[in-house]
């Protein structure tokens, strides 16, 4: 049996509108790479907001590495990309390098300094993902697939077990959103990364996601991909030809 | 009357130093200020050295002292800024406002109260940076090493907060107590500014050297430096230019940093042209 990285237990978040999350209670083991699909409004992104601390939990439960929300300090266990275009001031002048070198800060002590070999670690993931030309670039300068891309590396470059991604895609075309599904399955299944990624597109998601989380405000299905392809309540929800269409990998 | 006679008067010796200095933090501070859409925080936090001097004054606290006595008050009154912006359901702008209309309410009131305005008063306003004392010069030169030792020590921490709060958050940085940290700085700061430049041009320091930096730079350490660079060259020219010339300091080095702003957005313009 994995070790469990991500619990939580009847697990709710409030707004000022009132619940938008309730009793949501799932299990995220080491090495899963879980869709988080449902449709607009549902608490996606609340509810990975509320597992890295930004939104506040009003009941229930949530552990990270089997610790408590509350008293986690492993911060550099955990890799974050949010919406890119919500994320980057355009003026900001900071370089491609500078940017990834930010993703480091989680692991330093006060007062927080890059070294040298943090420095060539900052080069080596830029390498591995195919950025290396970018390194000096300033990041109002990047086009949005390249962006995705450099706060990619910003998220990774700690070695993260848990990577957590909120609609990483939305801004991005079909075919760049395809090979970016593709390269956090290949850092899932080469570096054994527990991924966690809110998208809207279930379908493009099913084609690289092991597991599958629907929310709408409450867990309407969680379980791997192939106990999702044939559920009878995601046939009634989908339409059996659009759940035929999006599990067509197998 | 050339060069080595200007400099060798004690007072242009004073004002060439502690100018240099209070506009090295200025604009050093002024990048992330303006990166963080906090660039009238500087305007509010003169305000408050208004009121706070004009309580000096009435005091019958004058020239070190009354830096003395605002300063205190002047970071109160930042983290009231900060604290109204968290918990009052407040902008930034909106905050600013606030504190900035009570420090020259008050202002206004204790000088009035005091029998009116007095030249120590008006001089703050447009500040005086060649009537520097040496106690002043002090003064300077002390807050100078602690804000720049604060700032090295906090670089990365301010620099991830200000590209993210919500990434630095999630990298465990402590944004709360980063940005307390950031308006606490600002605010000693702004306390030495009023004597260069003066409580209405404060803001000039802040954002030009950071504007113009902003427009060049390649890579945030590249604007942090070339910010800090105007802000000393702009400093020194306008000493030299209003001491020959007979013009106001403060306005002759805020029109300079307003020529460079110029020039920046020219080469700016070239580079991407080319």
């Amino acid at each position: 049996m994995q070790p469990e990285i991500v619990t939580t237990e009847g697990l709710a978040c409030c707004y000022r509108e009132g619940r938008v999350l309730e009793d949501i209670s799932i299990r995220v083991l080491r090495g899963d790479y879980v869709g988080i699909v449902g449709p607009n409004g549902s608490g996606k992104s609340t509810l990975v907001k509320s597992l890295l601390g930004l939104v506040d939990i009003s009941a229930g439960r949530a552990a990270l590495f089997g610790a408590p929300l509350a008293d986690f300090r492993d911060w550099q266990r955990v890799g974050y990309l949010p919406q890119s275009l919500h994320l980057v001031n355009p003026i900001f002048p900071a370089t491609v390098h500078e940017t990834v070198g930010l993703g480091l800060l989680s692991q330093k002590s006060f007062p927080k300094r890059l070294n040298r070999a943090d420095r060539s670690k900052i080069d080596q993931t830029l390498e591995e993902l195919n950025i290396s030309d970018l390194k000096q670039k300033l990041i109002g300068e990047l086009s949005g697939g390249q962006l995705q891309r450099v706060l990619l590396a910003r998220a990774i470059v700690n070695d993260p077990e848990l990577l957590i991604l909120d609609e990483p895609t939305a801004a991005l075309d079909p075919e760049t959103r395809g090979l970016f599904y593709s390269l956090i399955g290949e850092i899932n299944r080469r570096r054994g990364v527990t991924v966690l990624l809110v998208t809207h597109d279930s379908g493009a998601i099913g084609q690289h996601a092991s597991k599958m989380l629907y929310l709408d405000k409450k867990v309407l299905f969680y379980g791997s991909f192939e106990q999702f392809c044939h559920s009878p309540e995601m046939s009634s929800l989908f339409g059996e030809h659009s759940q035929h269409l999006m599990c067509h990998r197998h | 009357m050339n060069l080595l006679e200007i400099l060798s008067y004690g007072f242009i010796q004073r004002a060439l130093l502690a100018g240099t200095l209070i506009s090295l933090l200025c604009s050093v501070l002024g990048v992330f200020l303006v990166l963080r859409r906090l660039s009238l925080i500087g305007d509010g936090l003169a305000h408050i050295t208004f009121g706070s001097t004009a309580i000096a004054l009435a005091l019958k606290l004058y020239s070190a002292m009354s830096l003395i006595v605002s300063m205190p008050i002047v970071l109160l009154a930042s983290l009231g800024i900060l604290k109204l912006t968290e918990k009052g359901r407040l902008s930034g702008d909106a905050a600013i406002g606030i504190v900035s209309s009570l420090g020259i309410s008050a202002g206004i009131i204790l000088a009035s109260v005091g029998g009116g305005y007095n030249v120590d008063l008006l001089s703050y306003l447009f500040g005086n940076i060649l009537s520097i004392s040496v106690e002043e010069l002090y003064i300077a030169i002390g807050l100078f090493c602690v804000v720049m030792f604060l700032l090295l020590l906090f670089f990365n921490d301010l620099l991830a907060v200000t590209f993210s709060e919500e990434l630095a958050r999630v990298s465990g940085i402590r944004t709360n107590l980063i940005n307390a940290v950031l308006v606490m700085l600002t605010a000693l700061s702004v306390v030495l500014a009023m004597k260069l430049v003066g409580i209405m041009l404060i803001s000039s320091l802040l954002i030009l050297p950071a504007a113009s930096a902003l427009q060049i730079a390649r890579g945030f350490k590249a604007c942090v430096a070339l910010a800090a660079l105007q802000g000393g060259v702009s400093v020194v020219a306008g000493i030299f230019v209003s001491f020959a010339s007979n013009l106001p300091t403060s306005a002759t080095v805020v029109v300079i940093n307003l020529l460079m702003l110029g020039c920046s957005f020219i080469y700016r313009r070239l580079v991407q042209t080319a």
